[in-house]
């Protein structure tokens, strides 16, 4: 958890909270760089899928029967790795793997950073009110965060898909899921921040000078906790992606054929012993990337909390 | 005690009403209606229209609360004359699909839930607090680096994925371990203990990171105060340093995660499920969507948020029996 950043009873912000400051420790800490690395190039390979899967000319779409044995299962080594075949082809349809990697990042990606930030955008508008306002208004959202922390939220997301129409589209249906159930946490820190902030004389000074309420959370005390939003919403991209390949692996996520690294996982379970290269690219793509939002999110969280301790 | 305890009682008991009414209204409430599901084809407006009074979706939205309501509390029955169905209390809904309450439904899926879910907690707080405070005694050396690297590592790993990795290195290459399938622990104890290892140790080492992780950073903090130093220079053996003052203190923030973690359990056993292709509540569930039951869904939605709610009381209760500090509070 992270304390206010300030010298300790004078309630001046220390040196130590700025943007640049982060930006300047994040580079020095190797692991977090590789995470941003990391994160950088599945971006790119999501947003140019499809001049990368042009290279070898393939879609995820396309059967490739002929490269299948009778069982189904991909003819050749590694699950069919060739000069065309980078990754391989799927069992049963002998679809081009590289692109369903490739493509299933857009999917992930699409999801797991809109989900956060419809999370973060309720999360920090119900933080900063009620840590401003306080009152009944944020006894009673503060106990709906309590509520909804210990809450078995997977099993909930599974049991809305079955009451959505089908004609409603799949992934923003998850991303409005998803992120509706992922704000509590960003609420509660950010919650915490405003309700020290709150107490610091440029609040006092805003007021007397006749600012309305709004104006001096959204104007004043909201750009203070700024830093601590930014980590936190790193920090809750890997989580938010888990559930999107979570959902799609128990087959209640995204329909096919519309690739999805959660979806092929789970139709990878009976192929395991025949194919395992099948798991294993989606599952290395999925791993990678939640371990680079990982890495980057406690460096940034080591420059923002001086007393966090490395690791 | 007892004013600490009727207060929480009291609190989880407005957590129940609230959480039953939400998700009434939500999949009530909601255009999909049940009836038309049920009411097969040729659907005739005759037949929908028996259907929603058999139903009961043909009364006013507070009665059919009302009913929902009181069927959890004691029991309601669908229909009337000879063609009723009684469903006992605590009555979760009737599966119309299956012909069977929800909750007999939930009680016979109930033990394979239970067994994956009890334990890999009980295997992930073992292996999370050990790691956690071997790491922060040996801070900075290589055992701290290798316990947290894997920490990282299962932070990061989805459960099928080490799942799926474990079946193909313990089942298939080495034949350690059945590959799924789950076996009551009255038919043969053994097997049902050979099939449940991979399940536990794969949600165990997922979660099981995040307690080292924790651990550590809160053993190091508690083993930086004061007073452990007061103790060391009394002359108290470090075993007992390091277990009665240090963990003691720093157990206290791992109880309150590991409340808010049982929701998170019992997701997981759903994914464990299905990797393991075990016949639990989870795969229950996922066949409820796939078949558009809306009952069973709702039914169990509920019963999963009062089996969580219930969880969380009972560890608040324990978080008062582990720092006397919260009851004095109270």
């Amino acid at each position: 958890m992270t304390t206010a950043n300030t010298i300790e009873g004078t309630g001046i912000p220390s040196r130590r909270t700025g943007f640049r400051h982060i930006v300047r420790s994040v580079l020095r800490d190797r692991w977090a760089t590789a995470g941003a690395i990391v994160i950088i190039v599945f971006v790119l390979a999501a947003l140019l899928a499809p001049l990368l899967t042009a290279i070898t000319g393939q879609n995820p779409y396309t059967y490739h029967v002929d490269l299948l044995d009778d069982s189904g299962a991909p003819v050749g080594w590694g699950g069919g790795i060739s000069a065309t075949h980078w990754f391989g082809v799927e069992p049963l349809t002998g679809r081009d793997l590289f692109s369903i990697v490739v493509y299933g990042a857009r999917i992930s990606l699409l999801v797991g950073i809109s989900a956060t930030v419809l999370s973060v955008f309720i999360g920090v508008l119900v933080g900063v009110t009620t840590g401003f306002f306080g009152g009944w208004y944020d006894r009673i959202l503060s106990r709906v965060v309590d509520v909804m922390f210990g809450f078995p939220v997977l099993v909930f997301m599974i049991a809305l898909t079955a009451i959505v129409p089908t004609a409603f589209p799949k992934p923003l249906f998850m991303i409005i899921v998803i992120g509706f159930f992922g704000w509590p946490s960003i609420s509660r820190v950010v919650r915490g921040q405003v309700l020290s902030l709150r107490e610091r004389a440029f609040v006092t000074a805003s007021t007397a000078m006749g600012a309305s309420g709004w104006r001096v959370a959204f104007g004043q005390v909201l750009p203070n906790v700024s830093a601590t939003i930014i980590v936190y919403t790193t920090i809750m991209v890997p989580s938010m992606i888990g559930f999107e390949a979570a959902l799609s692996f128990l087959g209640v996520g995204v329909p096919p054929p519309t690739p999805s690294w959660g979806r092929t996982i789970g139709e990878a379970v009976s192929w395991v012993q025949i194919s395992p290269m099948y798991l294993v690219f989606p599952g290395a793509a999925l791993f990678l990337i939640t371990l680079a939002f990982n890495m980057l999110g406690d460096g940034l969280r080591d420059a923002l909390d001086p007393k966090g301790g490395g690791r | 005690m007892t004013r600490f305890i009727l207060q929480r009682l009291g609190g989880m008991i407005l957590v129940l009403l609230v959480v039953a009414i939400v998700s009434f209204a939500i999949f009530y409430l909601l255009p999909t209606n049940p009836a038309q599901l049920s009411c097969g084809k040729p659907c005739t407006p005759e037949n929908l229209e028996r259907a929603k009074e058999f139903m009961g979706t043909n009364l006013p939205w507070w009665q059919q609360l009302g009913a929902f309501l009181w069927g959890i509390v004691a029991g309601r029955s669908f229909g009337t004359g000879d063609a009723a169905i009684s469903c006992a209390a605590p009555c979760f809904g009737y599966s119309f699909q299956l012909n069977a309450s929800v909750t007999e439904l939930i009680a016979s899926r109930f033990p394979v839930s239970a067994s994956i879910a009890v334990g890999a907690a009980v295997l992930w707080l073992l292996m999370g607090v050990a790691g956690g405070v071997v790491a922060a005694l040996r801070r900075n050396t290589w055992v701290d680096r290798t316990v947290m690297t894997f920490a990282i590592a299962g932070v990061s790993a989805p459960s099928y994925l080490v799942g799926l990795l474990g079946i193909l290195l313990f089942g298939f290459t080495l034949q350690w371990f059945p590959t799924g399938g789950y076996v009551p622990l009255t038919e043969d104890p053994l097997q049902w203990f050979l099939h449940l290892i991979l399940p536990w140790c794969t949600l165990a080492f997922i979660s099981a990171a995040i307690y080292a992780r924790l651990t550590r950073g809160e053993m190091i903090e508690t083993m930086g105060q004061d007073y452990i130093r007061t103790v060391r220079a009394k002359g108290v053996g470090e075993g007992r340093v390091v277990v009665r003052h240090g963990l003691r203190n720093a157990i206290i923030p791992v109880v309150t995660i590991f409340g808010l973690d049982l929701g998170g359990l019992l997701g997981g056993t759903v994914i464990a499920e299905k990797v393991f292709s075990m016949q639990g509540l989870g795969a229950m569930l996922i066949d409820g969507v796939n078949t558009l039951d809306l009952q069973l869904v709702i039914g169990f939605t509920l019963f999963s948020a009062f089996l969580i709610v219930l969880a969380n009381f009972i560890v608040d209760l324990l978080y008062g029996f582990v720092d006397p500090r919260v009851k004095a509070r109270a």
